[in-house]
Formats: C-alpha cells, structure tokens, sequence
C-alpha cells in the first residue's frame, strides 16, 4: 500500500505537537511527510518566550529537534514557506517555488502579532513580540534605549513589558482599555495587578488611544494618545492583539470567518475535507483558541481524524494561571459573572495586594469562574470544582478566605475528582491516565511526570498532580519510603533533629542508639555532615575520620587517577600580588597543574596523596587557609569590583563578598554551597544563579535565594529587597540554618525550594515573620559555628596524629607508581591508559 | 619462581584507622587494609579500583549491605565485599582478597 502523502504547513508549538502525537501513535510508516517551517529554527516554546531574556537560551527553548525529526523520517524544510494550494490537483507550491503534491494538507500557520495601523507604526525601533529573530531585535534595539513602551496590556502585553524590564529599560504599558488583562480581570483583580506591577517599576497608562507616533524630543519617538498626553519612548513593542494567518485559506477558497480564522469542524478539517486546520489559525464555533492547550488538542484530533479514529473538538476551556513579572494571576471559567443570576464572593487584602474573586451560580451550588491576583494557589482546586461542576462546600467563601491558625484548609480532596477530571489542560492529562501510569508501574511523582508529561508544561497543575499521585499511592497500599538508608529508619530531617536534641556527637552512639549495621557511605556522609552543621567539630576526630568521603578525609578533592587538586580560599575573588606569586611558587614547585575555578580561585591538579601536607604547609605560612572546595559546605562567594573602582557600581560587593564569605566559611551543609555579591543591577558577579544571591541597589542590599547553575539551572528568588547589611546577615544565618535543618540529603537550595511546600512565601514567614518562631534559635546556631570555625589544614598540620595518613603505603614512602603524567599545553596532565603502556615499555624520564 | 605464602607483617596495629582503610605494598602489590570496629577484624582486598583504573580503594567509606561488609569505591562508588572481594554492583567483577589478622599487636596478611 502506498503511503499517504501528508503535508504539514507551520512548525510551531501546534504543529510540533502535531508531528509528536504522530510519532506517539506509532503510524509514522504510514504516512510520508513533509513539514514546511517559516522560520529558520524549528519549533520553540514561544509561552516562555521571555524567559530568553532573563538566562534562557534558543536551546532551552526549543521543541522541535532536526535529530529527532530525522530519526522519523520526516522531511523537515527549514526557512520554507507555502505560498499557494492547488486544491484541484492537491499539490502546494512554496516561496522557494517548490511544488509538491499531497493527499492530506495540515495547515498549522498560527498568527501574526495585530499592528494597529496607527500613522508611524512603521517607524524603526516599533517592534513586535512573537518569535526569536522578535526577541533579537528588540535586544538589539534596547541597546540604545533607555525607555521602552509595550501597546497592549494584556498577557501577552505584560509578558512583552517583563521583557523589557529585563533588558534594564524604563517599562511602560499603554492599554486601550480601562484595566489591565481586561478579558481575564475584572475591575477589581485589574487594579490590584496594576497596583502590583507599578510597585515593580512598570508605569502602567490605561485608556490611552495612540493616534500617531512621531519623533520625540528627549527619546526616539513621541506617542501621541486621544487625550492629548504624550509619552516619549525610545522603542515600542506592539502586543496588541493576534490575527490568524489565514491567507493561504483565503487565497485558495476555503472557508473564512468575518473577522478572519479558517473555519473548521469537530474533527478540524476545513470547508476542504482534504484539508485540516489547527491552532491559531483555525476558527471553531466562531472562537480563535490563543492557548496552547486547544491548540495541542486540535492537533490530537486532526491526527485522529486522519488515522480513523473518534477523537472530536469540542471547545476548551480558557482558564489561565501564570505569574507576570512574579505576580500569580489566574483566571477561570465565566470571570466577568455574564452567566444570568450569578453571584460574586470577593475578598480584598490591599496590604498583602491580594484578590480573589468567586464566581457562582443563583443557586451557589457550582463554581462559574474566578479570578485570582496577587496569590492562586487555589487555582487548581478551583478549576476542578468549575470543569468538573462539583457541588460546592457550604460556605463557598471559605475557598478564598486566608487559611488563618488551626484551620483546616478547604481544599478539594482529589479523591472526590471524577475519573476525567482534567489535571493537567497543556498536555491533556486526566485523573484516570494518572492512575494509569500509576498502575502500570510508575510509582513516583517524577515517574508520573515523565510517562503522561502532566505538570510539565505550564506547570499550574503540579501541587494538584503531587496531591493525586500521593493519594493514589496510599490507597494502593505503597508506602513512601522516605528513610534514609537500611541503617536507619528515619529521614535526614529526623536524624538532625535526633542529634540535636539528644546532643549526640558521635556516629558510633548514633548507630547504637538509633540505627543498626555498620552503616555505609549514604548515612555515614550523611551524619558527618549534620554532626559537623551542629556541632562543628574538627572533622578528622577519631570520631569523625570514618564518617567522611575521601574528599574531607584528605582536605583535597580527589580526581580521577587518585590524584588530588588543592584550592586554598580567596575570599570574595580578592587576592594580593604576594598571594598570588605564592600560588604561581607552589604551583611550579610541585608541577601541579593550574586553572581559574568559576568561583574567583585557583585550582591546583595533580598533587599526590602525600605532597599535600607539604602544599599547604607552604599555603598556610603565606597565609592561605583551607577553601573547603572538597566539602558539602560554603565553597566561595563571588563579587563583581563594586563602586569602590567600577564606575556604574552603587556599593562594595567585593567588600560585604569577603565579610560573607568569612562569616560563612567551614559551614558544613546537606550540599555545597555558592554564594555571589554583585555591586549593581548589571550583575557581573550572576548572583542569581547562586544559592545566596546579593546585589546592591541604591537603598541596601537585594537579597536572592535558592538559585543554581549547573545541570539543572534555576533562577533565584527575590527573598528581599533594600536591606541594610545587618537584617541581610540575620536573615542569610536564617535561611541557611533552615536549609540545614530540613533539606534532605545531598540537597540543593533549588531543589529544597521547588519542594517547599508553600514555596518562597513560606519561606519568608518563617524567616522574615518568623512564624514557627525559630528565627532566635536559627541565629544562636549559627553564631556557634562561626565562632568555632578552624581552618582543617592548619589544625591538621600541627596533629602528628592526623598527618600519619597523608602517604600512600602505611610500610614504605614510595609514591604510587600508577600516577603518570604527561604535558599538554605547558602543563602535566594523567596519561591515558595508552600513553601509559607506551610509557611504560620505552621508560623515560617521569615528572616527579 | 614461586614462593609459598605465608603470613607476612605488614605494619604495626596501631597504623589502623577504625572504620576506615589504609594501603600497604607487599611485594610490588598494593592491599588496601581495613579494620571493621565492631568485628575487631582486619580485612585485605585489591587496593586497584578496576572501574576508574586508580589505585584507590582504601580511600572509600566502609559499610555493609545486608550481612554483606564492603568498601564503596571513592571515585564511581560501586561497592565491593571485604571478605570475598566481590563488587555487589556488577556480578562480572571481582577483586583479589588476602587473609588477614592482627597478631602480637602487628597487622599479618597471608600473602
């Protein structure tokens, strides 16, 4: 049988969900295809389009891979546009004037952003939001800019507007209409995100009609409003709406609606049955779907079609939760209560700029819609009571009302959902294919995640999908076992607070009294460390010395042919001539090999087990002290110059770097720990990446929290702002005790944050408003280990004791013959098992 | 030429570390040595990590696994069983084991 000829117009987020679910079916042998992509890159995230600007890079972004879309067989045209349907003869032509015939036609084109044709909209520097190549030239364009103005106050209004804030320009937001989002929010929610967003640095203009933009006097353009106000702005962003890409229907005959969109039915085929349409160029029942979400099931339901089955549109649900600029908004269902003889529950915290709104029917009996503003945990709780018309509680109020003292929370159990209630609206993951995957083996939340994909996308479902699947695993009978290894029942939470009320200071009375075995290299580690976060005590105790990874045993961070490299402390990056002159002398003398850390120190390779003591012998007469880099501990604080020598600087981050990192030094934590202090908004020391961020503004000290780098990369939190340097040390001691005291095992601050419960507002009541009313014993704890800090080299150095196992055989000084180096670029380096033997058969003369 | 073997004295006790390892050369070999506190027994295996090709394991953290007491490797952490040098992660691999005991206050390994 002859394959059927599919032609894919549009490799968006639609069309790439398209090609997945094709692939998902396992028909692809079926069909052969060929996708037409406008853009010169394949498919990317366009809903976190504005994460681009704050750290995300096109890769993070992209959906579509040219590798996989290979490895199905697809023929994938790049930077390739259909410009013309043949429908008679079934065939496109393309702007590269490619002809090319098919037997099905999926037209997944999308939308154009809408320009109102306001006279010097074509001005340069007028700019829209919508894709990369978008993205690079409003970067470019902010490069000579200081102020920027965004049209259009809605989502995607306000998503543009955080763009431009991030580039570090003067925001502005001019809106048509009276508030801002104004088809998601009703008055009340508008005025409270406005209030929010204004606090933020936005300046928001509502009722604002631009009639024309013109040259400007301070800025590049003047635009000029109805009312007779201007604004100057040196770029504008237009976000003032979408309009289908209809064109090809419209050329070729197929249907269109009034106000564009190209007319489809239940199964998304055109008034051409030959022909699909899906995404936001389809108009169903009237309607143009700007979500992905309706989107990705228009997709789901055209494949169907084609491949025979049942699978029908029928409308979707425009419920939305996203955070603008940090602030959670959500809206759902009927928002605006049009739904006749609805009633409205509101609740309005002006001080903590929160709103929520219920709306519900005449009855009071089902949920209609809601708006939430300023806080939406409930979002989905809500959403399931709407989608699913489950009877309301008595008090409805309740649903929004603060959760004050002892109260039981009024959430919805996810035992009364429906079997189709929906959980997750972006991938289309109901309750019943949870339960699936549950049953079919999955058996935890990341389990879950990876084989439904619910809570991978926007990420609105994930408290409600974590609920659901604890829920399920408890009634199925699985325990969670949460221990920490077969030695000891208990959480590493439970054994900290073990060894700190009960005061224990040793492994061995830990074991007697609570564990059994010998224990092993997850709890030994693991107690090491709390031991050391409570008690601080020097870490090579005959006590101790068994308890800790080669790394801490040796002070040294072991590499991968047993060799060592050493990195004594920098504090803050900042070093003396002398210092450094030290580093180059014991550098040469021992032929280690040297590399600047991405933590402002240097890192000596190659050191054998029983050089060290000497190296540092050497390090610690010319002042150096241990860097702790081979500790789950505080490795470095990074810092940008600061005001003292850079010229945009507004206070010493190489000062209050050297201050924190000398606070903080040899506090052992469940992980490593990076700090970063940067001396203004330019962030050149990238404290957001880090676990403790600082930058300094005009008015103290911003404080980041719980961000990273490396595999997983995560942005840190604004904890606080405009602190003076006492209140930030107080509340870093806080947070870092907190961290200690309940973060798991070999835990990250991003990841303890992502699985706080409550999250970082959580966080800041309890160490801003100190809530659980530990913020003194926090402090106390911390005081203790600051006072007690040794430098591990030093007080080794002088412990014959400790030093006799700094040689590698206990009966002879030989070192270990199989330690072999060759040079490359100037330095030593470990030979590869190869140069070895060659090595070792032609003998010559070794570095020593 | 072959020798028989025979105990032979290592190092004295008291170069021990409780629950923890330290490496001998015996005869051009390397033994990494360890002495388990609560079995008050001394054990000798490979000190050759055959997964890193380093000369490492008396470096690692002691345990056990079940009834099973093993050494986890300092660089990749598989584990191996002190008494039958077994590693308990990949059945394919096994690394030499020597009896071994502690007499007249000296460590002895039958080698």
């Amino acid at each position: 049988m002859s394959k059927t000829k599919l032609v894919i117009a549009g490799n968006g987020m639609v069309g790439h969900q398209f090609l997945q679910s094709l692939a998902d079916s396992g028909r692809l042998h079926d069909f052969d295809v060929t996708v037409f992509c406008e853009e010169t890159r394949l498919a990317y995230d366009r809903v976190h389009l504005s994460a681009y600007f704050s750290g995300a890079t096109a890769e993070d972004l992209a959906m579509g891979n040219a590798d996989t879309y290979r490895n199905w067989g697809l023929t994938v045209l790049t930077g390739e546009t259909v410009t013309g349907i043949d429908r008679e003869y079934k065939s496109v032509t393309t702007d590269k004037g490619r002809e090319l015939s098919y037997d099905k036609l999926v037209l997944a084109t999308g939308s154009y952003p809408f320009v109102p044709p306001v006279p010097g909209h074509d001005r340069p520097q007028c700019l829209v939001y919508r894709t990369i190549d978008d993205l690079d030239a409003i970067a470019a364009a902010a490069k000579n800019s200081k102020i920027g103005t965004v049209v259009g106050g809605g989502l995607l209004g306000l998503e543009a507007a955080k763009a431009l804030t991030d580039l570090g320009l003067e925001t502005h937001v001019v809106e048509f209409a009276p508030r801002l989002m104004a088809v998601q929010l009703d008055n009340g929610g508008g005025a409270m995100l406005r209030q929010k967003i204004e606090a933020l640095g936005v300046k928001v203009h509502t009722e604002k009609n631009t009639q024309l933009i013109d040259a400007g006097e301070q800025c590049f353009h003047k635009m000029n409003f109805a009312d007779g106000e201007v604004l100057e702005t040196d770029l504008i962003l237009f976000s003032a709406g979408i309009r289908p890409r209809d064109e090809l229907a419209r050329q070729n005959g197929l249907e269109v609606g009034e106000r564009g969109g190209i007319v489809i039915n239940n199964v998304c085929q055109t008034s051409d049955p030959s022909i699909y349409a899906i995404g936001e160029c389809a108009l169903w029942n009237k309607q143009i779907f700007g979500l992905v979400a309706p989107g990705n099931q228009m997709a789901k339901v055209a494949l169907s079609h084609l491949l025979d089955g049942s699978d029908s549109f029928t409308g979707a649900d425009m419920s939305t939760k996203l955070k603008l600029m940090g602030v959670d908004v959500a809206s759902i269902g009927d928002a605006h209560g049009n739904t006749p003889g609805s009633r409205n529950y509101t609740f309005v915290d002006e001080r903590a700029e929160v709103y929520k709104k219920l709306v519900v029917s005449e009855d009071g009996k089902i949920l209609l819609g809601a708006i939430l503003v300023g806080e939406a945990e409930q979002y989905g709780t809500l959403l399931q009571y709407m989608l699913n018309g489950i009877h309301l509680p008595e008090y409805p109020d309740t649903l929004i009302l603060p959760n004050r003292g002892d109260d039981k929370q009024t959430g919805l159990g996810v035992a009364a959902l429906p079997e189709t209630a929906q959980i997750c609206s972006c991938h289309d993951v109901s309750k019943a294919d949870v339960r699936m995957a549950l049953d079919s083996g999955c058996c935890t939340l990341a389990d879950v995640k990876g084989a439904t994909k619910a809570a991978t996308g926007c990420g609105g479902c994930s408290a409600l999908l974590t609920d659901l699947v604890n829920h399920e695993l408890e009634e199925m009978g699985v325990e969670v076992n949460r221990d920490l290894c077969e030695h000891f029942p208990y959480t590493r939470q439970d054994l900290y607070n073990i060894i700190r009320i009960e005061e224990i200071h040793s492994f061995d009375e830990l074991l007697e009294k609570h564990g059994r075995g010998h224990g092993c290299e997850i709890c030994r580690p693991a107690a090491g460390s709390i031991l050391a976060s409570c008690w601080n005590d020097y870490i090579l105790t005959e006590n101790n010395v068994s308890l800790q990874d080669t790394n801490d045993t040796f002070m040294a961070n072991m590499q991968k042919d047993g060799t060592y490299s050493v990195v004594p402390r920098v504090a803050g990056g900042e070093i003396t001539a002398d210092k450094l002159i030290v580093l180059g002398q014991v550098a040469k003398k021992y032929n280690l090999y040297s590399k600047i850390t991405g933590g402002q120190r240097v890192d000596l390779f190659g050191a054998r087990l029983e050089q060290l003591p000497d190296i540092w012998q050497e390090l610690i007469d010319a002042g150096f002290e241990t860097g702790h880099a081979y500790g789950k501990s505080l490795r470095t604080v990074k810092s940008c110059v600061g005001s003292t020598w850079c010229r945009f600087g507004v206070d010493d981050s190489a000062g209050l770097a050297i201050d924190l990192e000398n606070r903080y030094k040899g506090l052992r934590a469940p992980h490593k720990i990076k700090f970063a202090v940067s001396g203004c908004t330019r962030e050149c020391a990238e404290a957001q990446s880090k676990d403790i961020g600082v930058i300094a503004t005009e008015k103290g000290w911003n404080l980041y929290v719980c961000g990273n780098g490396g595999m997983k990369p995560r942005h840190g939190d604004l904890f606080a702002t405009d602190l003076d340097r006492d209140t930030l040390i107080r509340y870093i001691d806080r947070i870092l005790m907190f961290y200690i005291k309940t973060a798991d095992r070999l835990q990250r601050t991003s990841v303890w944050m992502e699985n706080m419960e409550g999250g970082l507002d959580y966080l800041r009541q309890v160490i801003i408003s100190d809530t659980l009313n530990l913020a003194e014993e926090l402090e106390q704890q911390m005081d203790h280990v600051v006072d007690t800090y040794q430098c591990e080299w030093k007080t080794t150095l002088e412990d014959p004791q400790a030093l006799k196992r700094f040689r590698h055989f206990v009966n002879s000084d030989a070192p270990d013959s199989n330690i072999v180096f060759v040079e490359e670029r100037q330095q030593i380096r470990p030979a590869t098992p190869q140069e070895k033997a060659e090595i070792q058969a032609e003998p010559i003369k070794l570095v020593s | 030429m072959t020798t028989h073997a025979h105990w032979t004295a290592v190092c004295s006790q008291n170069k021990l570390v409780p629950d923890s390892g330290i490496c001998a050369l015996i005869d051009d070999q390397q033994v990494a040595l360890f002495y388990v506190k609560k079995e008050q027994a001394v054990f000798a295996i490979a000190n050759h990590d055959p997964f890193s090709q380093a000369n490492v394991l008396s470096r690692g953290l002691i345990g056990s696994k079940g009834d099973n007491l093993f050494v986890a490797s300092p660089v990749y952490k598989q584990h191996f069983c002190l008494k039958t040098g077994r590693c308990l992660d990949d059945e394919t691999t096994q690394i030499q084991t020597w009896p071994a005991r502690i007499e007249n206050g000296l460590v002895e390994v039958f080698f």
